[in-house]
């Protein structure tokens, strides 16, 4: 069954990477060719996206005694209750009264793998994202299961406790923060309707239909990196472009912003893990 | 004190809309909270989250306009930096320019301090129209000299433009490529020839 999903997959690239030298004539004729031939593509994935084998590795992960405290993380509380999984993910981040924090989906599961499994933060966090091609972090494949338990919850994260509208608040104003040598900030390419970088479109985060769009396909399967890449990640990269320096794992500065990002994106329905091109 | 802080957080749980107005975030909060999330690595350093006024003016007004007397005072000090070339020629080599203009290399936390810097001027402009892979943010330079001339003007506008986009839009989104030091002399004035040469193919 594994063969026959990568066999698949390859077969598939080839069909995409085929798909791209119409782009010439697609362009000529109006249509936007990098929209069709991505959507052309999830459509083909929908029954075999490769996040797929993530998502079960990740539940075994989940079910697994593991670290010095020999503890599943089927204690862990992400919002709605110790060992709820189902739906969790579309309600964060919020606030947790056992930390007073604000916290991600992702700093959560570092936390509980802190303080249930035994394990060191500075070991969990060490190295959070795979390499291309690579197997998925333990991180990514946790992360990749608990989200996939959301698919077509509605993104409902909360702003009723004060430092949770803090943290969007903050997150806003880090979104329009200018800095480093090219003086970009999230909203030199997100604030905007209707921008592409190259062929790349652009989603206007600031908008509900866009800032939906893009939390509810977070993390995804990135076919051109082939791996699963989470949300931390996705905001880690964008911030290399922006020619800022290494945004931390699980910082507080990425959670104001997957705040800020989750509350202009509520009402909208989870569907990840996605395919992304 | 104590009380207060009780009753604040009493009136948030019941009066939703009111308690978003009660939190307020200051900027310095938001700049010490960058400071910690972030890492040093590779010649990605934390000064870059230290803002520049300009850099500071833009966030502030990213969603407002600009007073005037700002926007003037911004211009002035972005004119201001421009260094023209000292030998005056303005225009190098096109064929030069154009692999500039197509390579988004450079200054992140993955490049290191021997990477040439590209212009990736084709991320956000289109050029050359046998380039179909170019983005929307700026204008097409499609025949940018064809359309301008290359008059002593047309250079030294174009030249600040690049140098720093800020002399002539306070808070444009371009970065200030001879004011940052993205691009070298030598690389600015083959850009300046892709756009303004009249053998360049941007010009038929």
């Amino acid at each position: 069954m594994r063969t026959n999903m990568i066999s698949r997959v390859s077969a598939l690239a080839l069909t995409a990477a085929l798909g791209i030298t119409g782009i010439g004539n697609a362009l000529a004729q109006g249509k936007d060719p990098t929209i069709e031939a991505i959507e052309k593509y999830r459509e083909m994935l929908q029954d075999g996206n490769p996040a797929e084998l993530t998502v079960a590795r990740g539940e075994a992960l989940w079910k697994e005694k593991r670290g010095p405290k020999n503890a599943s993380l089927q204690a862990c509380d992400i919002g709605l209750g110790a060992g709820v999984v189902d739906g969790a993910y579309a309600m964060l981040p919020r606030y947790f009264a056992d930390t007073n924090e604000v916290m991600d989906f992702e700093s959560r599961l570092v936390h509980c793998m802190v303080t249930l499994q035994g394990f060191k933060r500075e070991d969990v966090i060490k190295r959070p994202y795979s390499g291309s091609g690579q197997k998925a972090t333990d991180l990514e494949a946790l992360t990749a299961y608990v989200v996939d338990a959301s698919r077509g919850s509605t993104i409902a994260v909360p702003q009723s406790h004060q430092k949770e509208i803090a943290s969007f608040k903050r997150g806003e104003k880090m979104f329009y923060f200018r800095g480093g040598p090219y003086d970009f900030s999230c909203a030199t390419c997100h604030a905007i309707d209707g921008q592409r970088i190259r062929l790349q479109d652009l989603p206007n985060l600031t908008k509900e239909e866009p800032a939906r769009r893009a939390f509810a396909t977070w993390p995804a399967y990135r076919v051109s990196q082939g791996a699963v890449r989470t949300m931390q990640w996705r905001l880690n990269d964008c911030f290399r472009q922006q020619r800022f320096p290494d945004l931390k794992y699980g910082s507080q500065a990425s959670i104001d912003l997957i705040t800020f990002l989750g509350v202009n994106a509520n009402g909208g329905k989870m569907d990840s893990p996605a395919i992304k091109r | 004190m104590i009380n207060r802080k009780t009753f604040i957080a009493v009136s948030c749980a019941s009066m939703l809309a009111g308690c978003a107005g009660m939190v307020s975030v200051s900027d310095k909060e938001v700049v010490d909270i960058l400071k910690a999330s972030f890492s040093e690595r590779s010649i990605a350093k934390l000064d870059r989250l230290d803002q520049s006024e300009l850099q500071k003016s833009c966030s502030e007004y990213a969603t407002k306009e600009l007073p005037k007397p700002l926007r003037e005072s911004l211009e002035k000090t972005a004119l201001g930096s421009v260094k023209y070339p000292a030998d005056g020629k303005y225009l190098g080599d096109w064929k030069n320019g154009e692999r500039v203009a197509q390579s988004g290399r450079g200054m992140q936390f993955s490049d290191d301090a021997k990477t040439v810097n590209g212009g990736n001027c084709y991320a956000c402009h289109q050029i050359d129209q046998k380039e179909l892979s170019y983005g929307n943010i700026g204008p097409s330079l499609w025949n940018y000299g064809k359309l301008r001339g290359n008059s002593e003007p047309i250079l030294k506008y174009t030249w600040a433009k690049i140098w720093n986009s800020h002399s002539f839009n306070a808070c444009s989104q371009m970065p200030r490529y001879g004011d940052a030091g993205i691009l070298t002399q030598a690389q600015l004035k083959d850009v300046m020839a892709l756009l303004l040469d009249p053998g360049s193919p941007v010009n038929k």
